[in-house]
């Protein structure tokens, strides 16, 4: 009886531990799977390229083109020139930032599938890989160092979050791999190094023209903050918050932290409820929508707006908020009512390919694929990490969703932004 | 220094130390039974509010809609869920920690073996409901609040802090006034004089994981409806307080445990209204805990050796 009792115990540790390494390994097979297939099929091709691409070093891009301009469809298929590309992109595909991870990871397979279909960039076809990283730092360093060092690839995009990419955006820089942030809004990122970029509006470029608007449209006088005090992102926000508030003149009246894991707020908003301000500065992830919940349940009245960063600029915050989060004033860097041909051709084909609307997140993502396809353009089939970022640093009058796109010399975004605010569960303009 | 809205920060408090104290009952009466820390309680919190979300929304997030088109109202989906993690919590037991009972390592293993159910619970949420949050749909209960003096109750935060009323009652009148709660009592004083007066000490070990299960559940449906907010990580952040607050109460202490809940929801509260900053909340709550332990390290209510369940 004793051995039986034994022989189960065994048995239940080894399905445990079976079911934990099952469970850790799902996160990252399905996308490695196709990635290490296509690396194996591709191993044979490159290796009969070298004495390809010698003849035709004179000119290169012109028999690549001429190469896939003849079948543009089968190009991967007939592929005897092209050279696959790897890019990695690592998102917050599970875990609260998932809100923004999922639709960037749909619109750079988008972007991804476009290019390889139409051929554009000569002689090259970009293969994606997707790491997860949960949101978290650590799982950020594990994907970076598995991209890098295990599939090699040359450039990287993302992470979705500012506090990961601070940890993640070192080892790219020590490793010479350039890499592109989507979303990463905070203070800092690309002070990193030279082989860090972002497509993303700094919220330091944002936000100050979010105040001076909110001001002079409701007359804002005095207002109070609430941030994320254990968050790079959120911490990096109030600080460019105040200082606008501060630029515009705008009284503070009331200062409240929470940490990463809370879940109750209503103890600072009922601080903050008692110093009556005109307007709640709310600097905050995807709990953005929580807070504006339950200041609205403690009584907070609809005309006290609540005025948010990039973390509230997705439709996710306007489902999750209902009419708590009607009359929220947003900064950002893209608007769907931006009529430019490559902005509607980008809203119908992720509307057809998805069947939703692509948010802020999508459209950053998207144009991060096209920028580094336009320097692969630039550095040519036999393009490494270091041609990739130099040819990067020159990206100058890109036509993207986001507008006509340039690079700062100090290689952050170039573009304007518009303010938004939620109308009938819309971001509308404001005007 | 503004004024203080005592009656909505008084308010606030109660309504964090019910969920606190709801949570952390069922914990400590693991802990008043086994001797075991039993971490996977946050799990079945978090599997019991998933359960009423499903019944209530008749949709599994990652499967699609149940069978049949179901959709129960809230009061029955809720008593459903409480059965269903009560259940769980039986599951739980025989897995985790039966086949390591009588072993000389058995509180530790124990432990950890808790740790890596509530590892598999979570995962399994993560594939059924998907990484993402939910909510109750709007409506699950009517939105209107209640007003005491200067502060407002919305009815979800009012339903957390009659339930957890309500439930703690129950158990301790169960514990207190039935021949099963005597046994479990002599179960938590000494097994094995238990089990030579008579009593089947398993079964009350499998009864003392699905009262305290239901219990965990109940604390996860009505918190996550009040916080609308629903993931499968989200037992993790109410671990830990619900692991001060047991010991602040003295372990294995059922009153222990729901004073030790107010104390820490009224202390956190109260240091954010006092201070004007939240800043320090966490830091003051947990220096009263370490004094506390200081003066009386058994806890609050906890009896040195003499266990109460």
């Amino acid at each position: 009886m004793i051995r039986r009792t034994r022989w189960l115990g065994q048995a239940i540790w080894a399905l445990i531990l079976i079911l934990v390494l099952a469970a850790c390994g799902t996160a990252t097979t399905p996308t490695a799977a196709p990635a290490a297939s296509q690396a194996a099929s591709a191993a044979p091709r490159t290796s009969a390229a070298p004495s390809a691409s010698a003849a035709a070093s004179a000119a290169p891009s012109a028999s690549a083109a001429a190469s896939s301009g003849a079948t543009p469809a089968a190009s991967g298929a007939a592929g005897g020139a092209t050279k696959e590309v790897k890019v990695g992109a690592i998102l917050s595909l599970t875990g609260d930032s998932q809100i923004y991870g999922n639709p960037q990871k749909q619109a750079i397979q988008l972007a991804i599938d476009e290019i390889n279909a139409s051929g554009s960039i000569p002689g090259i076809k970009l293969v994606p890989i997707f790491e997860d990283d949960a949101g978290t730092k650590d799982k950020g360093i594990t994907a970076v160092e598995k991209l890098i060092k295990t599939d090699n690839v040359t450039a990287i995009i993302g992470p979705t979050l500012s506090n990961t990419a601070l940890a993640v955006f070192p080892v790219a820089q020590q490793n010479g791999v350039p890499a592109l942030g989507v979303s990463t809004t905070a203070n800092g990122i690309v002070e990193i190094g030279d082989y860090i970029f972002r497509d993303s509006l700094a919220e330091a470029q944002v936000i100050p023209v979010t105040i001076k608007s909110a001001k002079e449209k409701l007359g804002l006088k005095k207002v109070a903050i609430i941030y994320g005090v254990d968050n790079a992102f959120t911490k990096a926000g109030y600080d460019v918050f105040k200082k606008a508030c501060d630029d515009n003149g705008l009284q503070i009246t009331s200062t409240q932290t929470y940490s990463a894991t809370d879940t109750d707020y209503s103890a600072q908003l009922t601080a903050i409820k008692g110093t009556n301000p005109d307007a709640i500065i709310v600097s905050a992830l995807a709990e953005g929508a929580n807070i504006a919940k339950q200041a609205r349940e403690l009584g907070i009245d609809s005309k006290i707006t609540i005025i948010g960063g990039n973390g509230l600029n997705s439709p996710a915050y306007i489902k999750n908020s209902g009419a708590a989060g009607e009359g929220t004033i947003v900064g950002a860097a893209w608007n769907s009512a931006n009529d430019t041909p490559v902005n509607q051709k980008f809203i119908a084909a992720y509307k057809a390919k998805y069947n939703a609307d692509p948010d802020q997140f999508a459209a950053q993502a998207y144009t991060g694929v096209y920028i580094i396809a336009e320097a692969m353009k630039t550095a040519g089939p036999n393009v490494d990490r270091k041609s990739l970022r130099d040819a990067l640093a020159n990206i100058k009058g890109l036509a993207t969703p986001l507008g006509s796109f340039s690079f700062q010399p100090s290689r952050n975004a170039e573009h304007s932004p518009v303010i938004q605010i939620v109308k009938n569960g819309k971001f509308e303009v404001l005007k | 220094m503004p004024d203080i809205n005592w009656s909505q920060q008084i308010l606030n408090g109660l309504f964090a130390g019910s969920a606190y104290a709801l949570f952390a009952v069922g914990y400590t009466l693991i802990f008043g039974v086994l001797d075991i820390l039993n971490l996977a309680h946050q799990a079945i919190y978090m599997l019991g509010a998933f359960c009423a979300l499903v019944l209530v929304t008749g949709n599994v997030a990652g499967l699609g809609p149940l069978p049949g088109g179901v959709k129960l109202p809230f009061w029955l989906a809720t008593i459903l869920a409480m059965l269903v993690a009560g259940l769980l919590g039986i599951v739980l037991d025989r897995i985790a920690f039966a086949p390591l009972r009588g072993r000389p390592d058995t509180h530790f293993s124990g432990m950890i073996s808790s740790i890596a159910m509530a590892l598999i619970f979570e995962a399994l949420a993560t594939w059924f409901f998907l990484p993402q949050r939910s909510q109750f749909p709007l409506g699950t209960i009517p939105g209107g609040a209640i007003t005491i003096g200067q502060g407002a109750l919305s009815y979800s935060r009012l339903l957390v802090i009659v339930a957890a009323l309500v439930l703690v009652v129950l158990l301790t009148a169960l514990l207190r006034f039935t021949k099963l709660g005597k046994a479990i009592r002599a179960v938590a004083e000494n097994p094995k004089a238990a089990r030579l007066l008579g009593i089947n000490v398993e079964a009350i070990y499998s009864f003392s994981f699905f009262l305290s299960s239901a219990l965990g559940g109940a604390a996860g449906i009505f918190y996550g409806l009040a916080i609308s907010r629903l993931d499968p990580t989200m037992g993790r952040t109410v671990e830990l307080k619900g692991l001060a607050v047991i010991i602040l109460g003295g372990m294995g202490s059922v009153p222990g445990a729901v004073l030790g809940g107010y104390l820490l929801g009224l202390t956190e509260v109260l240091s954010v209204a006092l201070t004007n900053t939240s800043n320090y909340r966490d830091a003051i709550a947990f220096i009263l805990l370490f004094l506390i332990l200081v003066l009386r390290p058994s806890g609050l209510l906890g009896a040195r050796r003499v266990r109460e369940a």
